[in-house]
């Protein structure tokens, strides 16, 4: 299908973009596309003004910050995410986000805005315990990923705020490991271990409605002993609460979820501390 | 709104809504219809060109948000010869290995396959596989859309060494 009528404004600074969100009701930001052009497309928004952010100027950055975080931009493509070096587990994930072509346009930001699960950046992002950077037209705030996430594509921003950069911080070790029906679709369950400031975070995306820690999975594998990979990996199925669709019954889900937390944490005790 | 972007080198003016999405505009404003407009929702990369030197999704970009850019597409990839068009080595390589049977996959796969083999340097069959899986083809004819990626990037590396 065709996208619906709607105005269009190429806003030329972050104030511009905010100002014509605070104006107008059921306005909508169009960072990279690859999600909210379908939506369009689909007729599940009928936005009245589409505000494009891509002419911004000063939203492509990718920097590292003296602690070691990584600071992405709004408009920070995925296939720059695969392609930087100074963050080895946000390259290795975005890897796994779509295809070459969905890659080359979707944006971090916009990708954590869209707030589905079942995608990588929410995850990591999660894992990473990513703050995120927000702008409104009165003021800027900061917000922790997890905050922003409220529920299946709902989070936190105001309508008149726009997410302008997003902070990850560095993982010491890591693993991580997804499951789809095709290289580059969404995952039918994803999950990544990462050691942030010293402390092991589990997150599973896919088993509900937001990117879900997995406190029992990080209390077994921290138990230590012979078995504390497969002890976490039985933890983090019972802990989960997922529904069946179309792509897979409970149970299915919660045997690839067992096996994503296996993998992750092999990869993840594997890994050497950086 | 008024709008201005090239494609294959040819520059184009054109007042479009800011709904029409780029695989649209090619194909009914620019009467370029080498390009196919497949699912409209990004899965099945039927509509794949490339815009500044990137590949992407022509159903979820708007047309609008193309200006000031350089487009390619299924229709610059043949060049003047002295006998009239001569095919680029990847269409050649995809009829000589039966790359297409009801061809409407084609244009996608020929330009998701063009900047593969113009950006990866290691181009082993499961890299090629991993790249293509971002275009659907209904007749499921991949093998042999492999073999022809394969014999394509060959022929170019070969004839880029003659130069």
């Amino acid at each position: 299908m065709k996208p619906p009528k709607f105005d269009y404004v190429r806003a030329a600074s972050v104030a511009e973009a905010v100002a014509v969100l605070d104006a107008n009701e059921d306005s909508k930001i169009l960072a990279g596309g690859q999600s909210f052009v379908p939506v369009l497309a689909l007729r599940m928004a009928q936005p009245s003004v589409v505000v494009d952010i891509n002419r911004i100027d000063g939203l492509s950055g990718l920097e590292q910050l003296a602690d070691g975080t990584t600071r992405v931009g709004a408009l920070v493509r995925h296939y720059q995410l695969v392609e930087q070096r100074q963050h080895p587990l946000l390259a290795s994930g975005a890897r796994w986000i779509g295809h070459t072509a969905i890659r080359s346009r979707g944006t971090c930001a916009g990708s954590i805005a869209h707030a589905d699960s079942s995608a990588e950046l929410p995850v990591l992002a999660t894992a990473l315990d990513a703050t995120v950077h927000i702008t409104g037209p009165a003021s800027t705030r900061t917000l922790a990923v997890e905050q922003l996430f409220q529920g299946a594509m709902t989070t936190a921003l105001e309508e008149n705020e726009m997410i302008t950069a997003v902070d990850f911080k560095i993982a010491e070790r890591w693993g991580f490991a997804e499951f789809a029906r095709r290289h580059g679709d969404f995952a039918i369950v994803l999950a990544a271990a990462a050691e942030v400031d010293g402390e092991l975070r589990v997150v599973l995306g896919g088993v509900g409605g937001v990117p879900e820690r997995a406190f029992a999975a990080e209390q077994e594998y921290g138990a230590g002993g012979p078995a504390a990979i497969d002890r976490a990996a039985a933890a983090a199925a019972d802990q989960i609460n997922p529904t069946a669709d179309l792509h897979g019954s409970v149970e299915f889900r919660r045997d690839i979820t067992r096996e994503m937390v296996r993998r992750a944490l092999t990869q993840f005790s594997t890994a050497k501390a950086s | 709104m008024r709008t201005q972007f090239t494609v294959n080198d040819a520059a184009y003016g054109l007042d479009v809504e800011p709904r029409l999405t780029l695989v649209d505009a090619l194909r009914e404003e620019c009467g370029l219809t080498g390009t196919h407009v497949g699912c409209e929702h990004g899965v099945c990369g039927a509509c794949t060109v490339i815009v500044d030197g990137q590949p992407v999704r022509s159903c979820l970009m708007l047309a609008v948000q193309a200006d000031g850019t350089s487009v390619s597409t299924v229709e610059g990839l043949a060049a003047a010869g002295p006998d009239g068009e001569v095919l680029h080595p990847l269409q050649e390589a995809f009829v000589t290995h039966h790359g297409l049977q009801c061809g409407f996959c084609t244009p996608g796969m020929l330009m998701s396959a063009l900047h593969l083999i113009e950006t990866e340097t290691d181009l082993t069959r499961d890299r090629i596989r991993e790249e293509m899986s971002g275009n659907i083809c209904r007749c499921t004819g991949y093998q042999t859309i492999v073999d022809a990626i394969e014999s394509a990037a060959a022929t170019m590396s070969s004839q880029a060494a003659v130069r």
